[in-house]
This record gives C-alpha cells, structure tokens and sequence, in this order.
C-alpha cells in the first residue's frame, strides 16, 4: 500500500532524488561507532538536533495552554502542571531539554575544538556554530522568565542588568529587551515571548540550515 | 545459500530495523504532547449546580418576566461571573417555566412581546423568528425549534435554576 501510494507520487513528481539527495551519504568508518567506539564524540552535534526536535515539539504543545500575559502566565502554568493530563511531563520535557540541549552542543563544540575540525576549510561553520550558540542562549534566557514565577523574575532582573553594563548602548539596550525603561513587566513578557517563539527559532532554522548545508558541501573531517 | 531461505534480505531487514527504532521514539516523543494537547477533549464535563436566580416563587405570575442571575464559570485558570438570563412564568397548570432566551435560530436573545405587532408571543429582532408562550417556534418563521428549557428546583419558595435542554423542532 504505502509502496503504491510511494509510486504513485514518485512517477509525477520524481521526489525519489530529493530524499536520496538528503539520506543517501557515506559514513566514513573513522566516524562510525561500529568500528571504533571512540567514534561516539561524533554523535553530539546529532544528538543536539535531536533534543531541539524536542524542544520545538514540545515547546508547540505548551503554547497550547501557556498565556504571555502578567495576570494569566503563572495560572495558566500552574493550571498545565496541576490539572492537565501529560502537562507535567510535557513541560518537563522543555524545562530539562533546555538544559540538555546547552550540555550537548558544548560537547560538540568541544569535540570540533580540540580535534582541530573548523580549520581551513570549514572555517565558516565553526562561524555559524558560535551564532548557533548564542541563539540557544538566548532561547534560554528569554524562556527562563515565561513561567513569571519569582526565579523567573529575578533572572530575568539581573540578566538585563548584566545587558545594561554594555559599553555606550548598555541603557537603550536594555529598554529594548525589557520593553521599559526602569519596569520589567508586563511589555517584558510579551516582548520575551515573541523573541523566544518567533524570532529566535525563525534565525535557528535559517543557521541551522546553513549549518547542515556546509557540512554536506564539505563532508565530515579527516581522521585526526 | 539458498535461494529460498533469503526471504528477507539485508536491505529490507536495515529498512524495517530503522523504521521500527524510529517510530519508536517518535511515538514515545509524541504520546505525551498528544495526551496533553487533547486533554479538553476526554475531561468530564462539569454539570453546572443548581443557582438560585434571586425570585420567590410567589412573585412569578403568568406573565413571563425576565430574570438575570450571574453563575461561577470555571474556565481552565481562569474564574468569572458572566450573567445569565431566563423568562419565567406559571403555566395554566402553576407549574413554572424557564425559557431561554436565546434564539434557535441564530442565537440573539428574544424578549416577551419584544414587538407590538405580535401580542403573546416571543419576539427575536434580528429575523422576526416568533415563539408562542410555552417556546414553540411559530411556523414560518426563522427558528427551527422551540426555545431551550432550564432545569430547575424549587427550594424553600425561591427558584433555583442549572443547565439549558434544548428540545426538538416542532
């Protein structure tokens, strides 16, 4: 059945040398865990998407109850948590994701690093890994104070203290992130809000893309 | 090797392999998402109690007067108060009726003799749709089925109402 429907599409729109495209590389063998164990460094840039898919997926699922708004953010948390079947384990996917996704990719930065793998010529990804980084933290900064609890509050305060210490734009920029001169408020959560679903996993995609791209076109490093 | 024995060979064992870990995960990846996201869906609806509507039973005459009430509505975090209406009477019986007042038609809310031209009779001003005074739409006009009915109860002289039923098409 699903070889027919396969076919079906296949023979009008020829998609079989798009995914072939994508799927069909060759694993070299230093790369591959089933001749040397020690091959395993290689899967952290791997497991980094996989615990993104996560993230986005999960982080879908939670705009279902979540409200970013300062009357409603904490109730509609606390009601996911409490009264909604799966919602602990649902939010506790993100919440500990977050931090696994940040584990991950610095093993995989760590495993570029000291094998010598952004040298000439995949100087460029190693570029668009670093921005890679920082939109990660700054998924992580603006998620930290979605759930508008006291922890949330306060991170957030000193985090944008810590945006304010930047050498002649620090006051604009901060009113920029916050929403507010001297509130971190109401127009801070909608403001986090937008950044952390929106437009941060918008410029994720893009990099990530990039990311994905360059490593094809170049193909995986050498041996050490 | 024998031919015969091959029945599956290495490619399609890899496929089925890969297929299988991978709808694995994906499934366990997803069943909580899935159970969380149709949640509203399988939670046992809440009957609305009984409210008391702020009437004595002794102050409802034949005439259908209108009675606002306001119920506690729970909905998810968020708690209100919104208002709720009925037109209540005593039939030829003395048993009390509680119409609801809204339309069956497209659900604006019809008022006792909302019109001059239609004496005893519910009136909707959206589309002329017309009720006699037990509810039944009048033929030929826009609704297609009497008004909704509360439940109600009688408690120490003062009504007490909860939930619409809506009855079928006459």
């Amino acid at each position: 059945m699903l070889q027919k429907m396969y076919d079906w599409i296949d023979e009008r729109i020829d998609i079989t040398p798009i995914w072939r495209d994508i799927a069909d590389h060759e694993v070299p063998e230093h790369v591959n865990p089933a001749h040397h164990f020690s091959a395993f460094v290689y899967c952290f840039g791997g497991l980094t998407f996989f615990v993104v898919v996560i993230q986005i997926l999960s982080g879908m699922f939670l705009t279902m109850y979540y409200v970013p708004d300062i009357e409603n953010a904490w109730k509609s948390v606390y009601y996911l948590q409490t009264e909604v079947a799966h919602g602990q384990i649902v939010r506790g996917m993100h919440h500990w994701g977050a931090s696994v996704v940040i584990v991950m990719l610095l093993l995989h930065t760590l495993r570029v690093f000291f094998q010598g793998a952004y040298k000439k010529p995949r100087e460029l990804n190693w570029i668009v890994g670093v921005l890679i980084f920082f939109v990660m933290l700054g998924l992580g900064f603006t998620g930290y104070l979605l759930p508008w609890d006291n922890k949330a509050y306060f991170a957030t305060q000193v985090g944008l203290e810590i945006a304010e210490q930047v050498p002649l734009i620090g006051t604009q920029l901060k009113t920029l992130l916050a929403g507010d001169a001297s509130i971190v408020g109401a127009q801070t959560l909608t403001r986090f809000f937008a950044i952390h679903v929106f437009f941060l996993p918008a410029a994720l995609f893009g990099l990530l893309a990039a990311h994905f791209i360059l490593i094809r076109r170049q193909g995986i490093s050498g041996p050490l | 090797m024998s031919d015969k024995k091959q029945q599956v060979s290495r490619r399609q064992f890899l496929n089925y392999t890969l297929t299988g870990v991978g709808g694995f995960m994906a499934a366990g990846l997803l069943v909580s998402p899935l159970r969380m996201a149709i949640d509203p869906v399988l939670k046992e609806s809440t009957s609305g109690d009984l409210v008391n509507v702020g009437i004595s039973v002794d102050d409802i005459t034949s005439e259908p007067q209108r009675v606002d009430w306001t119920i506690t509505q729970v909905d998810g975090w968020y708690e209100s108060e919104p208002s709720r209406s009925a037109w209540v009477y005593k039939d030829d019986n003395g048993d009390i009726v509680a119409l609801s007042p809204i339309c069956t038609h497209l659900g604006c809310v019809v008022s006792w003799e909302g019109s001059e031209q239609y004496p005893n009779q519910f009136y909707c001003p959206c589309h002329d749709g017309r009720y006699e005074k037990d509810g039944t739409n009048i033929p030929g006009t826009p609704p297609t089925a009497p008004l909704a009915i509360y439940e109600q109860e009688i408690r120490d002289g003062i009504l007490f109402l909860g939930n619409t039923i809506s009855r079928k098409g006459a």
